[in-house]
């Protein structure tokens, strides 16, 4: 079984269009969307749920108003300013539990925490596995981990080839979190400058975490000379281009139709993505 | 006053939204932009400021004197974070899942525990033609944003500035993080129903911190009317409309704030600003009704 993240850096580059396509040109693979803060998979993937998980994760302390003394220690020894007037800001609370362990009269327990949702859901084009942080939690790439779990699973018990991700923008926890022990990743990005800066930061993170990775340039003909130059630095860093998409506003009317691009259009972008979907499974087989 | 500009979805436009709000702004107020998205800071590359200091920014994570330690477990007990252990004659410290939270140097015995710190990303703080800019940088390969957002936070002087915060994309932690404190929030979405599921998630998280929000619909044309519908359902003022323009993306693209490539945009964030201060003054009085 075989693993393929799709990350970008920066957000809004197509890393969703693209795996909704994955998912329709794919054969025996799990989807899994780990952008678990703003998952929109579902919606060109019209799954219906299966199963559903409570997810549970970290602690939140709690101050027993008629056991506390107002001594003040807990304030003073948090580092996360959680706790103010004697009370717990269960947004700023890391967890840690430090409170807990030096309160003088016992009056701090730690609470487990409700932090959102995980769900089993078929498709048309198979299972997909998806999450609902819930709302200002924690996303410490523990739900994330959670999906891949469940994703590989499936692939496990049905004896699948690919599990393709939809991953988080950005960088830190939850593209850590997505990306470790994949076997490729497929960084999406487009010819901005902006889209170019977090490129090489997220490739530094695949580089770190040691996954091989590919580049796919979206809406290229935006800015032809960023995309040569995009070019010529994977070039240089030995980095393949596994794909280019052009512009083309059918792929906003798809995401309105909720249904992959692939299957909405067979013009020059579904054709591009059909051969970016053949050069990133020759990848994976190599 | 503090404004923020968060979006849910990435790539909406809330770092064009930033900088051409404070671009516009710097010449009648003193303003201070605060790059918040410390994992794909983008700020600068539309701004090129001179950045004149630089800080590091550091968790304090455990070192272990074994001279002193007698292996008796305590500190792996209270880590919640799975982050120091002690096997037999051993402790380990993984300092990638430490938080800093300082319990375990503070609760051994033996005080064998001393404190030391790890960068984990920097603060850079500079200025652009009288504009004042700060923007914290994640190292690549770090997991936690939320202590560099927290610095670059601490730059902000809003009784003296107009401070404006670039957020990171999402709903989570960082977000509640680099919005926290503000007196307004604009929410950058795109009329797609992409656009539209995130910005629900958005409006949710800024309500949850109870603070007042508004909308920036960016590529107008480009999907559905839905996001115009679930604003007029929800109350929810749209601010400034920036339509779908071929102009307006490659102006994008080669790193040019909107209002430096079309100036006649000033007027337009100008507005956006004036219809922002109403809105927090009107709050203001009904508050202390």
């Amino acid at each position: 079984m075989k693993e393929i993240v799709i990350l970008s850096g920066k957000g809004g580059t197509g890393k969703t269009t693209i795996v909704g396509s994955f998912a329709a040109l794919a054969k025996r693979k799990v989807l899994a969307d780990c952008d678990v803060d703003a998952a929109d998979l579902h919606l060109l993937l019209s799954p219906s749920e299966r199963k559903q998980s409570e997810f549970w994760s970290g602690q939140i302390a709690h101050i027993d108003k008629d056991l506390c003394n107002e001594c003040g220690l807990c304030q003073e020894i948090c580092r996360f300013n959680a706790i103010k007037d004697f009370k717990v800001d269960p947004v700023s609370c890391e967890g840690c539990g430090f409170c807990s362990h030096v309160c003088p009269v016992e009056a701090i327990t730690m609470q487990e925490n409700m932090s959102g949702y995980w769900f089993i859901s078929d498709t048309k084009y198979g299972p997909l596995v998806h999450a609902r942080l819930g709302i200002a939690q924690e996303n410490s790439g523990k739900l994330v981990a959670a999906v891949r779990q469940q994703a590989r699973q499936i692939a496990g018990e049905r004896n699948l080839d690919y599990v393709i991700s939809d991953g988080p923008p950005g960088i830190g926890c939850p593209v850590i979190s997505s990306l470790s022990g994949a076997s490729l990743a497929l960084l999406v990005t487009e010819p901005t400058l902006s889209g170019m800066h977090d490129l090489e930061r997220v490739f530094g993170v695949c580089q770190h975490f040691g996954v091989p990775a590919m580049v796919c340039i979206n809406k290229y003909d935006l800015n032809e000379e960023n995309t040569w130059q995009i070019e010529s630095n994977c070039l240089s860093q030995g980095v393949k281009i596994a794909g280019k998409i052009p512009f083309d506003n059918v792929v906003t009317e798809a995401i309105v139709h909720g249904v992959p691009v692939v299957e909405y259009s067979r013009n020059g972008v579904s054709q591009q993505i059909d051969a970016l979907w053949g050069t990133v499974l020759q990848s994976l087989n190599h | 006053m503090i404004i923020s500009v968060a979006s849910g979805k990435g790539g909406t436009g809330k770092t064009l939204i930033a900088t051409s709000l404070a671009l516009s702004l710097k010449d009648i107020e003193k303003v201070q932009l605060l790059d918040c998205d410390v994992e794909e800071p983008n700020d600068h590359v539309f701004l090129k400021p001179e950045i004149t200091s630089s800080r590091a920014v550091s968790l304090l994570i455990p070192k272990v004197d074994e001279d002193k330690c007698t292996y008796c477990g305590k500190c792996a007990q209270v880590c919640a974070y799975n982050a120091i252990a002690v096997l037999g004659n051993h402790v380990l410290t993984f300092a990638q899942l430490c938080h800093g939270c300082g319990a375990c140097s503070y609760l051994c015995p033996e005080k064998a525990i001393s404190e030391e710190s790890r960068e984990t990303g920097i603060v850079e703080s500079g200025h652009i033609d009288g504009l004042s800019f700060i923007q914290g940088k994640l190292t690549v390969g770090e997991a936690m944003p939320g202590p560099v957002i927290r610095k670059v936070k601490e730059y902000a002087d809003n009784d003296d500035s107009t401070v404006i915060i670039d957020v990171p994309p999402g709903t989570s932690c960082p977000v509640v993080e680099a919005v926290k404190g503000s007196d307004f929030c604009l929410l950058v979405t795109e009329p797609t129903p992409f656009g539209l599921n995130d910005l629900t998630l958005a409006v949710e998280t800024v309500r949850e911190l109870g603070i007042p929000c508004g909308v920036v619909l960016n590529r107008a044309g480009v999907g559905d009317n839905k996001v115009e519908g679930y604003c007029k359902k929800e109350s929810l003022p749209i601010l400034l409309t920036i339509p779908l323009d071929t102009d307006i993306a490659r102006l994008y693209s080669r790193g040019i704030p909107l209002v430096e490539g079309l100036p006649q945009w000033r007027d337009g964030f100008l507005e956006l600003f004036d219809k922002i201060k109403a809105s927090i003054d009107e709050r203001n009085r009904n508050t202390e009704r």
